[in-house]
């Protein structure tokens, strides 16, 4: 038990934590038709994470997050100045962008030559979640302990940290958040500004796609910002309930995921680990896979047999 | 500089030539599908395409290595990496079109799924222990240095192939893409031209990935379209324009990659379309920024001169502050916001331009609802001197300002 | 500036004179012009909303109708032009205000119930991080029952059919509680029966003296449902009393050649001679 404790269950908290933290934000992207925002900036963040290494020379620090959040930034700032001075339709101002600064990205990496040194392309896509230890517990009950807790490693820190920061400031604009979703000439009529709202909810994708980033790489970001909000899209019409089934499936994923990651080759005689963040994402896949078939009233297996019956 | 200069003149050795050269096809051929998939409106589809092909690559590598040995062999895993993607845009149809959830969610749903999926393969596979999986890296980020020869030959020559497929089927892709209801009504299998369309698109990427790697294959099917457009509204010319462009980036990305080091091949080549991107849309004068604002500052002082004419005409105080100052500017409008004898005579000539306007517009109020100029330029410079003539006898107006004299003062 | 004159009365003697300012103009736009692409669609529009009245806008399609309400509110980008609300520039009134736009711009397949969506109404008086409470529910239940929906408010929206989701609309602007309403199409795409209901709650919001613009296309009820027209073609045609301004001579300006002469002489027979 000590060793699931110091080794499996501080990689559980990461996996759980980032896909919660992107898993609630995506009902937002996912209702406003920007699900692929989430995609585009977890591609961005790159050549921020590398520039702020150039600068620390460590990796998982504070300048290498400033420097993932300003380069999300840039790059919302930059797709909207293409979509608007342009004229290009979102989807194609996104595809130039992200490519633009994961190419930026690319590039620095290979000519700083901090390739291979401790941060490469492989890592800012699979991240690392595996690494995350917790020697200072010995027991469930140091979970109550001060002092062992603050020896958590720091990514899970910051992670739970943004989590509880993203909760509470969508709890706080819940009303504004739904209304510039659904109606956004009701809410500009109303003084509630659909523009500001909008480049909020940006923000906090931002914050959360950095955070989570480093930990659990860019894939599993984009997995979490879709899967959980379409897959509890499928089983809801309330809007809040849509939240906490999305919170539940992201959380779900982030263990189940795991464990099967950590578990399932050697019971299969099988020599050797899988990629945890990928397999969470797979997980998540499969959850969205099951409730597109087979929710009830939305799913396709659902529908056929109502058709069926009723012909 | 002297290393870029041999590699661009095709001079830095044989292989370095081929490599340039299958770039710049490839970037041709790239830039010529995105054409469509832009004007259909689907670009994003092309990332979900991209990122489906690793699970095929991995599993086609694991199929290779415990059937013959060699999972490396380009062909295979190209070929594995072709059903994959596949697959990829089937699921996003059929999540788009048998659930509630949108084209955008089905998209990012694909990507991310299957990618993980390659992923978690890609991960077994190092634990095989089996030699030779160096080499599936470089389906990541590209890689040409260590291209074999034959490899740079099947890359160049399929994106040719896929070219010239494209060109054969130009007209009714062109078709596809601005009227898909006529096309159908027209006898052409829509379904089908929408498939050939995805199948060559998932054929480039795949021919791409060796050499730009899969996060940013996409660039080359996106940017060069994205960019075209800038520069024409005809379909012929944006898929010539677009080629140029990602023929242009395909060679100078790779001849740079090839002469520096440390120069990833895909990187360097979304750089250089992307600055071919940025000085488009800044410099071209069909839709580019600079031309749209000169051409939106002019409409504007137009719209406001002529209102603040018509305000004169009608004794109504100016207003808007730019509205004033343009009259003030133009010598129409004293300080004390009484017109001058020059504008008060304009503004009389200004509001008999507008009652033949307006009366044109009740007679044929379809035409004056196309028409660009309406009531913004003299009607004698728009119209035939007959209809003027006509609008002039019904309104009973005694002469008519010539054009001469309402020449704007812009 | 007549604007900014009352405006300094307003802030002068307080409530009283906001009285008289507004009935003096509770909707007022001044040249108005914004083009889309470099194409006028509105040209120079200046038009006041009769006080207390139930008014349509007309005109044909392409006429900037939509345009019109939505530049006015400052929902879209506009060449020239204001908007005052009782006196005051739009911006600072925005709480009296409550506008309906067309059923076809929200995505209906939103999760969200008949209630929530007019529990949206009242968003711009809850106030910063707060919840929509018991009391706005309440309030917003009322406005259900108004439009004959009480039965309906857990329903999610997608599950109505148009009408349903029209009276929903209608239902979220009665719980705005504003001075003036501002309804895009309204009667778009609705059954019979809904219909005769929002014009009855129309007629209801005017006789407790609040003023409603409303964008119109069947030119076949304007007699019967309205009390005035502004009849708009890129231009402002006419506005006015419906007997006034609602003849065969302005419609023919406004429609050109689209109104045959035949459906013309109909709408004009319907007018009541004046003695």
């Amino acid at each position: 038990m000590d060793i699931f404790l110091q080794f499996d269950f501080p990689s559980i908290l990461l996996g759980v934590f980032a896909a919660l933290s992107c898993g609630l934000l995506g009902n937002f992207l996912v209702l406003r038709r920007q699900a692929l925002m989430g995609d585009a900036i977890s591609h961005v963040v790159l050549p921020g994470i590398v520039i702020g290494f150039l600068f620390s020379h460590a990796t998982a620090s504070w300048p290498m997050l400033l420097g993932a959040g300003g380069a999300a930034i840039v790059s919302v700032l930059l797709i909207e100045l293409i979509r608007r001075l342009g004229n290009v339709e979102p989807g194609a101002a996104m595809g130039v962008v992200f490519t633009t600064m994961f190419a930026v990205g690319v590039v620095l990496l290979e000519q700083t030559q901090t390739a291979g040194v401790h941060l490469d392309v492989e890592h800012a896509l699979y991240g690392n979640l595996e690494s995350a230890i917790w020697l200072e517990a010995y027991s469930w009950r140091d979970l109550f302990n001060l002092s062992a807790l603050s020896a958590l490693p720091e990514d899970v820190k910051l992670l739970a940290g943004v989590s509880l920061v993203l909760i509470v400031t969508v709890l706080a604009f819940f009303k504004e958040l739904k209304i510039t979703s659904f109606d956004p000439l009701l809410a500009a009529s109303l003084g509630i500004s659909p523009q500001i709202f909008g480049l909020l909810l940006i923000v906090m994708v931002a914050v959360a796609a950095v955070a989570a980033f480093s930990a659990v790489g860019s894939i599993l970001v984009i997995a979490m910002f879709i899967c959980p909000a379409a897959t509890a899209r499928m089983l809801t019409d309330s809007l809040k309930i849509q939240l906490w089934l999305s919170s539940l499936v992201a959380v779900f994923a982030g263990v189940a995921g795991y464990l099967a990651a950590a578990f399932l080759p050697p019971m299969l005689g099988f020599d050797g680990s899988v990629s945890a963040a990928g397999m969470i994402a797979v997980v998540a896949g499969l959850l969205q896979l099951a409730a597109m078939l087979f929710a009830p009233r939305y799913g396709v297996v659902w529908r056929r047999w109502h058709l069926q019956r009723s012909s | 500089m002297h290393a870029f200069w041999q590699a661009i003149t095709l001079q830095a050795g044989y292989n370095t030539a081929l490599v340039c050269v299958g770039a710049a096809i490839l970037g041709a051929s790239a830039g010529a599908i995105g054409v469509f998939v832009l004007l259909r409106k689907r670009t994003l589809v092309s990332d979900a395409v991209s990122h489906a092909t690793l699970p095929g690559v991995a599993l086609a590598f694991i199929v290779g290595q415990l059937l013959f040995e060699a999972g490396r062999s380009l062909p295979l895993l190209l070929t594995g990496a072709a059903i994959s993607a596949a697959l990829g845009v089937l699921a996003v149809d059929a999540i788009k079109n048998h659930t509630r959830l949108n084209e955008d969610t089905a998209i990012g749903t694909v990507l991310s799924t299957f990618f993980a999926l390659g992923m978690v393969l890609l991960t077994v596979i190092q634990s095989l222990q089996v030699s030779g999986q160096a080499g599936l890296e470089g389906f990541l980020l590209g890689a040409t240095s260590g291209m074999l020869f034959s490899e740079a030959v099947l890359i160049a020559v399929a994106a040719g192939i896929i070219g010239a497929a494209l060109l054969l089927r130009m007209k009714e892709f062109t078709l596809l893409c601005f009227d898909e209801q006529f096309a159908a009504t027209s006898g052409y299998n829509v379904k089908a031209l929408d498939r050939t369309l995805l199948i060559l698109l998932v054929g480039i990427v795949v021919i791409g990935l060796k050499t730009v790697g899969l996060v940013l294959i996409v660039a080359l099917a996106i940017i060069p379209p994205v960019a075209a457009r800038f520069w024409t509204d005809r379909v012929p010319v944006l898929t010539a324009i677009a080629a140029g462009i990602g023929a242009t980036g395909g060679y100078i990305g790779a001849a740079i990659s090839a002469s520096a080091p440390d120069m990833p091949t895909g990187g360097v080549i979304v750089l250089v379309l992307f600055t071919l991107f940025v000085i488009s849309m800044l410099i071209a004068p069909a839709r580019g920024v600079l031309a749209a604002a000169l051409r939106h500052r002019r409409f504007q002082k137009v719209v406001h001169l002529r209102q603040g004419l018509l305000s004169l005409a009608h004794n109504e105080p100016v207003l808007e502050p730019l509205t004033a100052r343009l009259l003030r500017r133009n010598g129409l409008l004293r300080g004390d916001g009484r017109p001058t004898p020059e504008g008060a005579s304009l503004a009389h000539k200004t509001a008999q331009d507008q009652l033949l306007w307006n009366a044109y517009k009740q007679q044929a109020p379809e035409e004056a609802l196309l028409m660009k100029d309406w009531s913004l330029r003299p009607i004698q410079e728009v119209l035939p001197p007959d209809v003027v003539k006509s609008l002039q006898d019904d309104l009973s107006l005694d002469s008519a300002p010539s054009a001469n004299t309402l020449r704007s003062p812009l | 500036m007549t604007s900014t004159a009352s405006l300094h009365s307003v802030t002068h003697n307080g409530r009283r004179t906001d009285h008289e300012a507004a009935a003096a103009n509770p909707f007022t736009v001044q040249g108005l012009t914004v083009a889309y692409h470099q194409k006028p669609v509105l040209w120079n529009v200046s038009f006041s909303a009769p006080v207390g009245c139930l008014t349509a806008i007309i005109g044909p399609n392409g006429a900037g109708k939509s345009t019109f309400l939505k530049a006015a509110l400052g929902l879209i980008p506009k060449l020239s032009g204001e908007t005052s609300v009782f006196g005051a520039p739009i911006k600072k009134q925005l709480a009296r205000i409550a506008y309906v736009p067309q059923r076809s711009s929200v995505d209906w397949d939103f999760p969200a119930t008949a209630l929530d969506v007019v529990t949206m109404g009242l968003y711009g008086r809850i106030g910063w991080l707060r919840w929509p409470g018991k009391r706005h529910r309440a309030a917003a239940m009322q406005s259900l029952a108004a439009v004959g929906m009480q039965a309906f408010a857990q329903r999610q929206i997608g599950q109505l059919s148009g009408g349903q989701q029209q009276r929903i609309f209608l239902a979220r602007a009665l719980a705005q509680d504003a001075d003036v309403y501002l309804m895009d199409e309204p009667f778009a795409g609705v059954d019979a029966a809904t219909e005769k209901a929002i014009v009855d709650v129309l007629h209801q919001l005017v006789v407790s003296g609040k003023t409603v613009l409303v964008v119109h296309h069947d030119l076949e009820t304007v007699r019967d449902y309205f009390s005035h027209v502004f009849l708009l073609n890129g231009q402002p045609i006419a506005s006015g009393a419906v007997e006034d301004a609602f003849t065969p001579q302005n419609l023919q300006k406004a429609y050109g050649g689209r109104l045959a002469s035949t459906q013309l002489q109909g709408l004009a027979a319907a007018a009541p001679h004046k003695a």
